[in-house]
């Protein structure tokens, strides 16, 4: 029944696309598609969390291939998703409904971007491999043809080239995982993969294949090199949702298969899992903080926010198969938990920095300062969005990165001792990566809307619209809400859980005093409303004090500066400049950031020069040498482009030989 | 119970100027001065609270709502650390990562109201600041981890009992765990060698840079807010490591003197030694402050490892 | 006060790795020179306490022959040794501090899990003290491995020393002859040491090891 509804949505969700490429530029077009999509997406939200607590909901449709059919179903972890992924397109739809009016060219955008929710909505309920990698292949066009919409900047169909060839690359790897889970007897639908687990040699080869293949869509390091090339090129909400929702169908599909399809997982895997984790986390970061451009940067820190999750979904692997479940429960909550609460404030950021776009025609934050005094309501909802993300208590993010914090306590129970080494060095990298991330959205913050505006289209920037605002602040009003009152969310990811890990954490989803405690019997106890109450009041008693005791004459006056203020707001820290000390420390070694400074002889009155260069680590390591080779190739096969008629029918003749000898060997 | 927070809430805000004035008056001592009396501090904040507050022009609601929050951040976590009693209330909403992510989120909003006016000191200051911070917090990580293992609970009043009950001894790890906490603390509420909180018009300041542009009122609740972060650093030194003659709860009144009195006795010996130590190093270049902490990060990362191979330790 | 006893030792012998980790983090000659009379200092007190509780007498004499020659004399001549040169404010160092602190880490680690695996049969506490031991033995030599100057050389030999003689008081039944002769031959490298330093001061105008390579011609 509620796959059935689900599915009905999505048809739809197709019929919206179709009618939307019909409808063209038309003016009253982009509300309407906006606002079906808004409504599909309400639907697919209501499934979902009807779908959290019921057993499984299955259905067969008779299409695709003829023997097998498309399989589809709805369970608790299915559910989750479906939550994930239809509440960021219902809000990201509310938002474009006042975005999407400045749109230049809607026709290019609108019959995607209902496509591009029903591809993810596919995603997450399929059931067979067929209709698994069907529904991939389409979220993956669907959202390549939104990212090369704006295709008239040279940059963008760039970014569309590197995306297309690294979801060719992704898709390519899950087809061989899928084959193996199949066995030889081609068993597609997922129920029978679940069924016979692969042997552990197959087993340990479907896990790396889905880390890679899912981990490329996600963005772990070093296959993210596609997402902050793709993620900004594209328009805001669309972005939005390319990174704040389809990086966590990926993460899906890598849960679907390590932690249900495969059967029990080795620890040495989950132990890469958390060295991968790390990794992403820490580069993920400090590449964000490298960024001038907004929307770059929090593509960047959406790699962060994968590590984190993938730390945590590594934790639960080792926890599971040593047979801690207790403790694989908190580690599955703290991934799953985190992945909702980067949905929701990866998504207000976006629509922020979406707002800002509209507002200057730009990204760049060195040309931008000043927004919070002509975007008020902006500026405080990408406040709360970078206090969430940098996890600050009382909000979710913290809530989340917490529990990872508290899996990774746990570690030291643990039997094998190179997991206990390492876990802590990874808890100790986390942190490291949390910081920097708070150094990075003060820098994006202050950048943006603090200080003296660095250009007239930021001293002349309007507010956004209504609609827009609405969907961030629904957002923003989420995020709290699941920082004071994680238990809702825990109760309600529980089911979820207890597929993945057998286990639950112990919660109590109406009682609002109650701390979360990581597993039970344990002091290690943390509540956001608590601290959110002792917060005001601390803030209540101070300006009481402040009211009664002390002198409230505030005079205006010019800025001090130790006396010497200058005038020209250029000469104000800029991003880059924010980010020096941190790029000294760090970058020098791992980007090898270099500094040139060409000052002119006193006297010259020739401008100074200061010029940063970084080298991309990745690149250099993993894409440049592999294009390299690609080209070599091509050139020498280039000549069998000139042959003769004769000589390509030799080819293909010697071919079949070839192979009809492998297949007589072989049996 | 909840008589005992609230005692230990009032008590941090009225000690906090008592201990920055005993820090002052023995570092003047030491240089062969007389220094003002250790209740200048109190002086300072009521003159700077009865003085009218000066705002630049541009200045945004954010540049006057962070001195508040600041402050009461900074209390928040300051009241949660046991001082004269194990009757904590609030133990059980915040344990040691979460007091750490309270500060920090003090430390963010002041970060952005450094950069609120778009002077070029406040911005130096928030990066230094941030900088400081992101290379502190692994550190500090870790020390939890280090505490937990040992004390088997990351909440400060469970450790606090764990190392004042007779089983423990003496520990390596603790003693390891001990410098780091020395270091970081030194680092993060902004003494000499990292930061001085003396100074103005010098390039190398971090946290006076940031809030060059306060005045009055907002001055008043910033410098207050850094008083109770050093304090918040030395009770937690003071809880964790030297946490004898704090009264069990449901203590008596004999009890709650008794731990009083050693408090601002442990309080006092804290302000020697950080002032000893402060005239005795000269302050830092600002990148030799990562080394600084990162061999904070090595000492208790080498008590955990020891830790992890043996219960002994 | 019985489960004190093994706690001191202990906490003395990882004393030692700590002052070693400072030893490698100190970059300037005099603190230097004052946190290895510290190591040494917590060395006397572990062989004197080790003395005490081994109730082996002999051992009393190793902690005062550590006491006098490498708490007080040994430094103190170092200190005017370096004052004379006028190399007292020198700054050095070949590795970064980073790096020298991160390698010894992992070498703690690695004396760890050695012990761990060679010495199995043995009492747990002995175990460790021998694995700390090892630590301040390695880092000795890490630190000699890492520093560019005669001097801190030289400590980081003497450091390594501390270390053995860790490892031998710490066991029961180490012979006061092996010590003595332990002892005498630090103070004749110390000697060595100490004319070697003279030698390539006078020479070079440095106590730059770095100059010898070029004397033997192995650099242009």
């Amino acid at each position: 029944m509620l796959v059935a509804v689900t599915l009905f949505g999505v048809a739809l969700l197709l019929a919206t696309a179709c009618f939307a490429a019909l409808a063209g530029a038309r003016p009253w077009a982009s509300a309407a598609v906006y606002g079906i999509c808004a409504l599909m997406s309400a639907i697919g939200l209501v499934c979902a969390g009807f779908g959290i607590g019921a057993p499984p909901s299955v259905i067969s449709l008779p299409l695709g291939l003829p023997t097998i059919g498309m399989h589809f179903r709805i369970d608790a972890l299915a559910a989750v998703f479906l939550a994930v992924v239809d509440l960021g397109g219902l809000v990201a739809s509310l938002f474009a409904i006042g975005y999407g009016r400045r749109e230049r060219d809607p026709q290019k955008v609108l019959p995607f971007y209902p496509a591009f929710l029903a591809g993810m909505n596919l995603v997450v309920i399929a059931d067979d491999a067929f209709a698994f990698l069907l529904s991939w292949e389409f979220m993956s066009l669907m959202s390549w043809a939104l990212v090369v919409s704006h295709g008239r900047i040279h940059e963008n169909l760039r970014a569309g080239l590197v995306y297309i060839l690294m979801a060719s690359l992704g898709t390519l790897l899950l087809l061989p995982a899928f084959a193996l889970l199949a066995g030889s007897a081609g068993q597609f639908a997922f129920s029978a993969m679940r069924a016979h687990g692969p042997n552990s040699t197959v087993a340990l080869a479907v896990l790396s294949l889905a880390l890679i293949g899912a981990g490329s869509k996600a963005g772990i390091f070093p296959l993210h090199a596609w997402l902050p090339l793709a993620h900004p090129a594209a328009p805001s909400h669309v972005s939005a949702l390319m990174s704040g929702i389809m990086t966590k169908v990926a993460v899906y599909v890598f849960i679907r298969i390590a932690f249900d399809l495969v059967g029990p997982v080795d620890w040495r895997f989950g132990m890469a899992v958390i060295a991968v984790g790390g990794i992403t986390a820490l580069l993920g970061v400090l590449y964000a903080l490298m960024q001038h451009d907004l929307k770059r940067l929090l593509a960047y820190h959406t790699v962060e926010n994968i590590g984190i999750i993938f730390v945590g979904l590594g934790l639960a692997l080792v926890f599971r198969a040593d047979g801690m479940l207790a403790a694989a429960a908190l580690a599955a909550s703290a991934a799953l938990f985190h992945v909702f609460n980067h949905s929701l404030f990866k998504s207000l950021l976006f629509f922020a920095a979406g707002a800002v776009q509209n507002a200057t025609n730009t990204r760049d934050m060195d040309k931008l300062g000043g927004l919070i005094r002509v975007m008020p309501k902006t500026a405080i909802a990408f406040l709360i969005g970078a206090a969430a993300i940098s996890a600050l208590p009382p909000l979710n993010g913290f809530a989340s990165e917490w529990m990872v914090f508290q899996a990774i306590f746990l570690s030291s129970n643990l039997p094998q001792w190179g997991l206990r080494l390492l876990t802590p060095s990874c808890g100790a990298v986390l942190a490291l990566s949390a910081a920097l991330a708070a150094a990075c959205f003060v820098k994006a913050f202050g950048a943006t809307f603090l200080g003296r505006p660095r250009s007239d289209e930021a001293k002349t920037a309007k507010e956004t619209d209504k609609t827009s605002i609405l969907a961030m602040y629904i957002l923003v009003a989420i995020c709290v809400f699941a920082g004071i009152a994680p238990f809702v969310f825990i109760a309600l990811l529980a089911p979820a859980v207890n597929l993945l890990t057998a286990g639950a954490m112990q919660v109590h989803p109406l009682i609002p005093w109650q701390p979360l405690v990581p597993v039970a019997g344990s002091h290690n106890s943390y509540s956001g409303l608590v601290i959110l109450v002792c917060l005001i009041a601390a803030i209540a008693a101070t300006a009481l004090f402040v009211h009664l005791f002390a002198n409230r004459i505030t005079r205006r006056s010019d800025i001090w500066d130790c006396g010497h203020p200058e005038d020209n707001p250029l000469t104000q820290y800029t991003a880059a400049s924010l980010a020096q000390p941190i790029r000294r420390v760090f970058a020098s070694v791992l980007f090898h950031a270099r500094e040139t400074v060409d000052m002119p002889a006193p006297g010259d009155t020739r401008a100074a020069h200061f010029c940063v260069t970084m080298r991309d680590p990745a690149w250099d390591k993993f894409y440049v040498p592999p294009a390299k080779l690609v080209g070599y190739l091509a050139d020498r096969i280039n000549p069998l482009q000139y042959l003769t008629i004769r000589r390509y029918l030799g080819i293909v003749f010697l071919t079949l030989v070839l192979l009809l000898m492998v297949l007589a060997i072989w049996e | 119970m909840l008589v005992m927070q609230i005692a230990q809430t009032v008590l941090a805000v009225a000690v906090a100027p008592l201990l920055t004035g005993m820090v002052r008056k023995v570092k003047a001592r030491l240089q062969y001065r007389t220094g003002p009396s250790v209740f200048q501090p109190y002086r300072d904040l009521s003159r700077l609270f009865t003085k009218e507050t000066v705002v630049a022009h541009n200045a945004s609601w954010l540049f006057c709502a962070a001195p508040t929050f600041v402050f009461a951040a900074t209390w928040v976590a300051a009241a949660q650390v046991p001082t004269i009693s194990f009757d904590v209330a609030l133990s059980p909403a915040a344990e040691l990562i979460a007091l750490f992510g309270i500060l920090t989120s003090a430390r963010f909003a002041l970060a952005l109201a450094g950069l609120d006016i778009g002077t070029s000191f406040g911005g130096i200051g928030s990066s230094r600041e941030v900088m400081i911070a992101s290379i502190a917090e692994p550190a500090i990580l870790m020390l939890i981890f280090v505490l937990a293992l040992v004390a088997g609970s990351t909440r400060l009043t469970d450790i606090a009992f764990f190392v004042a009950s007779p089983s423990v001894g003496l520990r390596i790890s603790l003693l390891l765990a001990f410098v780091g906490l020395a270091m970081i603390a030194i680092a993060e509420s902004g003494r000499i060698p990292v930061d001085n909180p003396a100074t103005h018009l010098e390039l190398t300041m971090v946290h006076e840079a940031m809030v060059l542009e306060y005045s009055g009122r907002h001055l008043a609740l910033i410098e207050l807010a850094a008083a109770l972060k050093l304090l918040f650093y030395v009770s937690l030194i003071s809880a964790v490591f030297v946490p004898w003659g704090i009264a069990p709860s449901g203590g008596t009144f004999v009890q709650y003197i008794i731990a009083m009195t050693l408090y601002l006795f442990k309080l006092a010996v804290a302000a020697a030694t950080l002032a000893f130590f402060e005239i005795s190093i000269a302050k830092m270049r600002v990148f030799r402050v990562p080394h600084f902490i990162g061999a904070a990060l090595m000492l208790v990362l080498l008590a955990a490892l020891l830790r992890l191979v043996s219960q002994s330790f | 006060m019985i489960p004190l006893v093994p706690d001191i030792a202990h906490f003395l012998a990882g004393l030692l790795v700590l002052l070693s980790f400072v030893q490698l983090y100190q970059s300037r000659l005099p603190p230097l020179i004052s946190i290895f009379a510290a190591q040494s200092l917590a060395l006397a007190t572990f062989v004197a306490w080790q003395a005490q509780i081994q109730h082996a007498p002999h051992l009393v004499i190793t902690a005062g022959i550590t006491l006098i020659f490498k708490v007080m004399i040994i430094p103190l001549a170092l200190h005017g040794l370096i004052r004379s040169l006028k190399i007292h404010r020198t700054v050095e160092t070949v590795v970064g501090i980073g790096p020298a602190m991160m390698t010894g880490m992992a070498l703690v680690g690695l004396s760890m899990a050695l012990m761990m695996r060679t010495s199995a049969a043995v009492d747990v506490v002995v175990r460790e003290d021998i694995a700390f031991a090892l630590s301040v033995v390695l880092l000795g030599l890490l630190m000699m491995v890492t520093r560019r100057n005669a001097v801190s050389q030289a400590i980081g030999f003497m450091s390594l020393e501390n270390g053995l003689v860790l490892a031998g008081t710490g066991a029961k039944g180490m012979p006061l002859v092996v010590e003595i002769s332990v002892a005498f031959s630090v103070l004749i490298a110390f000697i060595v040491v100490g004319i070697f330093i003279f030698r390539i001061r006078e020479r070079f105008d440095t106590v730059d090891i770095a100059v010898l390579d070029r004397f033997r011609g192995e650099r242009p």
